[in-house]
């Protein structure tokens, strides 16, 4: 019976020890090891830091480093904002059937691959798209307006495919808590913000910081929505690796990219975590 | 004096159903007022209308005299003990008791001032610090209660909070409840469906059912002098037979019930005709055992049987004894006093009860 339950764990273990070993150990173990040499001649390699040295001595690179991490952690921001209110409205207000019709409105859209979805956001914003159309149909507006290629179109996109990984934590943890301390809170003469503040928000906590994490890395490792929407000079880090290792086959470099980026993210959800007290077994429990 | 707490008609619909129809009462100042009824009588529906949390359809609510009906429910000088307490789980102790202080914007140092007070005066000054989860059920219920009190507000309202307590701790935190209204000398409205609660806290009940309130008034008034059949049944144990009157004999009615029985009853003055349907009920701690039967001649009714079942449940055990003249079975208490320790299923006994406990109503009162 021992023996049996112990084969049933090892059977149940060995899928993801291969994934975790196969996916992401071995392959990360070599791209550090590729990241760590130097080309010094025809097929001769030596272990060294240049790469890295490049990364930082190259202010392009330093800073659409920097660009990316800011607009990754505004993107979070603004969705958690956006999230909010429409989770809270959803765990909270919503009853029965309306609850559960919103709730699949906001997984609708994750029905389509991304490309499509993106895609809808050009055909909105291009400059022959629906708003300039309309905006110049109504005479506000002279000649066609292009709304795509900037920063603005890139975070709309950013905030709009991650909407869902912030909404549902934050469901489930708002869900959690009892109408009752709400209304405790008002009856002990609390006002609306500052119910929001001492009672919602620090319950809340956990699926904040669980929803951020996620929607911050989904930002950050993003490839798709900084090129379709921001275009040639959208400038993400993700760009970078990728024309590292497929345009210029510069793998070296490359990995050296994808290890920083790993450090970052690594970084900022520690930095994270630690502002907000939370701890990560908190969070993901 | 100004009542604390002054209902006038009050009714709550719901759609086409009416939860709470015309309730008019007053709660003087420092009275402990229970609300008893069952789940779904209302009494909650009462309870979040003077909270302020529901808008009533008609009728007004007034607190010291004033009325609260355009005052938001953080405004309100009444507070409320919620049925699962409600506590804020992500504060401690102390940040629970000084919310609605911080709230009204008192100075920290008033603020930890008064937390430390309100908790000596709950026999809990060592808590402060500790956070709710840890807290047991008595102390958890107790730092509710000093949540709200630290308000000094006019009235406290009090949602079953006991209900969650297992029995014995339930017990300890009546007396403990009666005595911090005392010690607080305010207003309590207790709504409760456990008329234990109800009958050992409070200085007056109103017994709540479908939307109404059937009567209003103390304890013993309630126990002794039910005035509709619902409260003779909710309220204490009875035995109910439905018959006919036979001969309505000024106050004192006699009954036939269906089963063949006759009994003498007591119609605290409400008009029974004869021939009318009635219903009659006695309280099992009404009824008189005895193995002879002399010692009951004495009372109206009498009557011999035999005991088809013995309930043993501490100081509340019944008898069951079937009446050899009918078919229904009799509910009595059996008294613990030592003589009838040795009585068995099957023994012949003698039961009577005076007319004047067995209290009778027209049927279809209800």
């Amino acid at each position: 019976m021992r023996d049996g339950t112990r084969l049933g764990f090892i059977l149940l273990l060995t899928p993801l020890l291969l994934w975790l070993s196969l996916l992401i150990i071995i392959p990360h173990i070599d791209m550090f090891l590729v990241s760590l040499r130097e080309r010094v001649g025809v097929g001769k390699y030596e272990i060294s830091p240049a790469n890295y040295l490049t990364f930082l001595q190259e202010p392009l690179y330093l800073w659409t480093f920097l660009r990316t991490a800011v607009m990754s952690v505004l993107a979070t921001l603004i969705t958690l904002v956006v999230a909010f209110p429409v989770a809270y409205y959803i765990a909270k207000m919503a009853k029965g059937r309306v609850r559960s019709l919103l709730f699949l409105l906001c997984l609708v859209p994750f029905w389509v691959s991304e490309l499509v979805r993106t895609f809808g956001w050009m055909i909105l914003l291009r400059e022959t798209g629906v708003i300039s159309s309309l905006l110049q149909y109504l005479g506000l507006v002279h000649g066609p307006v292009e709304m795509l290629y900037n920063d603005a179109a890139i975070m709309i996109g950013l905030v709009y495919t991650s909407m869902l990984f912030m909404v549902v934590p934050l469901i489930t943890t708002l869900g959690s808590l009892d109408d009752a301390v709400i209304e405790a809170g008002y009856d002990l003469g609390g006002s609306g913000p500052s119910i929001l503040r001492e009672i919602v928000i620090p319950h809340a906590m956990p699926g904040i910081v669980s929803g951020c994490i996620v929607v911050f890395m989904l930002s950050l490792g993003n490839y798709l929505t900084p090129t379709m929407l921001g275009g040639k000079d959208s400038l993400w880090f993700t760009e970078l690796i990728y024309s590292q290792f497929i345009v210029r086959f510069n793998w070296e470099l490359g990995a050296a990219f994808g290890f920083v980026l790993l450090f970052l993210s690594s970084f900022i959800v520690w930095v994270m975590l630690r502002l907000t007290g939370q701890t990560l077994e908190k969070t993901m429990g | 004096m100004t009542p604390d707490l002054q209902c006038i008609d009050l009714t709550k619909r719901f759609g086409d159903t009416t939860a709470v129809s015309d309730v008019s009462f007053s709660v003087p100042p420092g009275s402990f007022f229970s609300i008893l009824g069952p789940s779904g009588c209302g009494k909650t529906t009462i309870m979040r209308m003077i909270a302020g949390f529901l808008a009533p359809t008609s009728g007004d609510i007034l607190i010291k005299g004033k009325s609260v009906l355009d005052v938001a429910p953080n405004k309100r000088p009444v507070n409320m003990v919620f049925q699962h307490l409600a506590l804020f789980p992500m504060m401690n102790v102390a940040d629970n008791i000084g919310y609605g202080l911080r709230r009204a914007g008192l100075p920290k140092r008033d603020i930890t001032r008064k937390v430390g007070e309100v908790l000596e005066r709950i026999g809990l000054p060592e808590i402060g610090r500790r956070r709710v989860d840890e807290l047991s059920g008595g102390q958890k219920q107790r730092v509710a209660i000093a949540r709200c009190m630290v308000l000094e507000p006019d009235v406290l309202l009090l949602d079953e909070p006991l209900g969650a307590l297992d029995l014995k701790l339930r017990e300890r935190m009546k007396i403990e409840l009666k005595a911090l209204q005392a010690d607080f000398d305010t207003t309590f409205v207790y709504i409760t469906h456990d008329q234990s609660e109800a009958l050992v806290m409070s200085d007056q009940i109103a017994v709540m059912n479908q939307g109404c309130f059937e009567q209003m008034g103390t304890a013993r008034d309630l126990y002794y002098r039910p005035e509709t059949p619902f409260v003779a049944g909710f309220v204490g144990d009875s035995n109910r037979w439905s018959g006919r009157i036979e001969r309505s004999d000024g106050g004192a009615p006699e009954l036939r019930t269906d089963s063949g029985l006759l009994i003498r009853g007591n119609a605290q003055g409400r008009a029974l005709g004869d021939g009318q349907s009635a219903d009659i009920f006695v309280r099992p701690e009404a009824i008189r055992l005895s193995r002879n039967e002399t010692e009951l001649t004495s009372l109206d009714n009498h009557l011999k049987g035999r005991v088809t079942s013995l309930l043993f449940n501490a100081a509340a055990s019944r008898v069951l004894v079937r009446d050899e003249g009918s078919a229904g079975e009799i509910e009595v208490a059996l008294p613990q006093s030592g003589e009838f320790d040795d009585l068995a299923k099957g023994d012949v006994v003698h039961i009577g009860w005076s007319g004047e406990q067995a209290n009778c109503f027209a049927a279809g009162a209800e």
